[in-house]
């Protein structure tokens, strides 16, 4: 018995989504022209260095210390903002009150502001003759210039990115499920605690991992109210620019290759983490 | 527990959900809130829930006033038509979540609640799936869990909000079965919300039939089918022929023609006449019998269906006939058709 001849006998698509071939291409070819060429400079540029030379920047005090600084207070400002991310995400979409929209909007400013303008803006506003900054001053606390002022300043850049992916979830959470939860005998705190919070994880986790990322990388606003001192408030980005304005750009590769690395691991973590809370509350 | 609401009224803007409502719920029955959507009765339950407050009216819990106690104060078991299960716990943490949310005080200790947990997961079936994860599980499996949960906190009152609405005819089938062996054994107070007539006629002791936010009829199963109270109530259950008709002092008048049926003591007027399709007998024509033409026979099982076009004042209806296989009249006849039983009511 002989089968019949089918049109065009080239490989048959697995796939009744069309277009494989040609998004496949476009994505490798610019993820590779984007992102991935620049990086490989990056290390390439590191190369030139030996292996000995290389542990030795990095493992330098100064830049240890402006590692520490950079992941440490990134971190922590990140944690800062899932916080307070959430109460903002939650009076937003829970309350109705008036000029919600427009609360609503101002949370987008730090992504629009030229950071640069919200450093200086920061820096007016906490050093020790600005109004924030001339009330604490008395308190023994100061901000500006100083680790704090970092910190201050990549809670705030960093706020939208947990309010805007935390908020579509919270607004699609199906009410019965808080409905459920308190008819079964929870109050409020523990809807909250045991069910919301846990159905919102996946969601606060990417928030928390997008505002950690971007603030790893911040340097405009910080540069401005973080005084800069080595060892002290100088954050890796500004490092590695300092680097390059001396003309060691493999010193500077190599701060930025550690960072890389690093910001990496981190965010491969977190990732893994959102995999595993995603796995366990995947909608229906 | 006895459940009494109160001319209970409920707006949302503008849409009157319950138009003072008074229903008494027996202690122990299993009672079937049933009517299309927008009738109210699901409003109705979230107040007795309450997840809902109503506008004015009261509710008692064995003469106890309930509307003052919040829903967690109120010891009901609320069952969702989606489940609303918890997705980040497995089965066995779902079904304890009321045991382990109890102020500690009155908390059981985690041995006790791992038992009952277990005794639950055997009552509903389940109990090779207390490690699974709700997205894990099939819809009817998903409803069982939800049920459990609902009953670990023991409940004075168990509400079922459409709970067989997002599953396929079979295992809707199925679970309701099971869910009346399981009332038999519990006697737990139950009220079933529902749209599906089926469901609220084989499960329930008593059906509540509402419409655009009231009661319609409370009764048993055969007394809502063989005695609808109201037009409403017999056209939305079991299928029905309405057909316009006037009444003249004792006499019925269909599309102009006097009919040998009797008023049912309707008052002078305008009326319908609602029949079932198996009511009609196809036969002679005659003074007690409508005349009409016969347009389609179609095979229904073991019957054939009659479409057959009646004039009425103003145009022509058709009705469809349900007539044992062997009798089918043949297409472009006329015959009588003859209602065996009918209601008649006012328009």
């Amino acid at each position: 018995m002989s089968s019949l001849p089918i049109a065009g006998t080239r490989a048959a698509p697995k796939t009744v989504i069309p277009g494989f071939g040609i998004t496949f291409g476009l994505t490798l070819a610019w993820l590779g022209l984007i992102v991935l060429i620049p990086l490989a400079g990056l290390f390439l540029k590191t190369f030139e260095l030996t292996f000995e030379q290389f542990i030795g920047i990095v493992t330098s005090a100064r830049v240890l210390n402006a590692l520490k600084i950079s992941f440490g207070i990134a971190l922590a400002a990140a944690a800062i903002n899932l916080v307070f991310g959430f109460f903002v995400v939650w009076a937003l979409t829970r309350y109705e009150f008036p000029g919600r929209r427009l609360f609503d909007a101002i949370v987008d400013i730090p992504f629009a502001l030229p950071t640069a303008v919200a450093g200086i803006a920061l820096t007016t506003l906490y050093a020790p003759n600005g109004w924030i900054g001339s009330l604490l001053e008395p308190l023994g606390i100061k901000v500006a210039y100083t680790p704090l002022g970092i910190l201050i300043a990549l809670v705030f850049i960093g706020l939208p990115f947990v309010v805007r992916t935390v908020q579509p979830v919270l607004i699609d959470l199906e009410s019965e499920l808080e409905e459920a939860a308190s008819s079964l005998g929870a109050n409020r705190w523990q809807v909250i605690i045991k069910v919301v919070i846990p159905t919102l994880l996946p969601s606060l986790l990417t928030g928390f991992a997008l505002a950690f990322a971007r603030a790893v990388g911040e340097y405009g606003s910080v540069i401005f109210i973080a005084g800069n001192l080595p060892n002290i408030s100088e954050i890796a980005p500004l490092l590695i620019i300092i680097r390059l304005e001396e003309f060691r750009y493999a010193d500077a590769t190599a701060i930025a290759v550690v960072m890389l690395l690093a910001s990496f691991v981190l965010l491969f973590a977190i990732n893994g983490l959102q995999r595993w809370s995603e796995s366990r509350s995947a909608a229906f | 527990m006895n459940i009494d609401v109160q001319s209970v009224t409920k707006n949302f803007g503008s849409f009157k959900a319950l138009n003072d409502v008074s229903l008494k719920i027996q202690s122990g029955e299993l009672l079937a809130l049933l009517g299309p959507s927008g009738s109210g009765k699901t409003t109705l339950l979230r107040i007795i829930a309450g997840l809902e407050w109503p506008d004015s009216g009261a509710v008692r819990f064995d003469g106890q006033d309930a509307l003052s106690l919040s829903v967690k104060e109120r010891d009901v078991g609320f069952v969702f038509q989606h489940y609303a299960l918890f997705r980040h716990m497995n089965v066995f943490d779902n079904i304890a979540f009321g045991l382990r949310v109890r102020p500690r005080r009155e908390r059981k200790p985690e041995s006790f609640i791992k038992n009952k947990v277990e005794q639950l997961l055997e009552l509903v079936q389940i109990g090779s799936l207390a490690d699974r994860y709700p997205s894990q599980l099939s819809g009817g499996q998903r409803q069982r869990v939800a049920l459990a949960r609902a009953l670990a906190i023991e409940p004075r009152v168990l509400l079922l909000d459409e709970p067989f609405g997002a599953l396929d005819a079979k295992v809707r089938k199925d679970l309701r079965r099971w869910l009346r062996n399981l009332h038999n054994e519990l006697h737990v107070t139950s009220i079933l919300v529902t749209h599906d007539q089926e469901e609220a006629l084989e499960v329930s002791d008593r059906v509540v039939v509402m419409g655009n936010g009231k009661i319609e009829q409370v009764g048993s199963p055969s007394e809502v089918y063989d005695n609808p109270a109201s037009a409403f109530v017999h056209d939305f259950i079991g299928e029905s022929v309405a057909l316009p008709i006037k009444v003249d002092g004792s006499l019925v008048r269909i599309g102009g023609r006097n009919i040998g049926l009797d008023t049912q003591g309707v008052a002078q007027g305008d009326a319908r006449l609602f029949v079932r399709p198996h009511d009609i007998e196809i036969g002679q024509l005659g003074d007690n019998a409508l005349e009409g033409e016969v347009l389609a026979v179609r095979r229904f099982g073991p019957t054939h269906r009659v479409d057959v076009s009646v004039p009425i004042d103003g145009g022509k209806a058709t009705i469809e006939a349900a007539v044992p296989a062997g009798h089918e009249p043949k297409i472009g006849e006329r015959v009588g058709l003859i209602p065996e039983r009918y209601r008649v009511f006012a328009a």
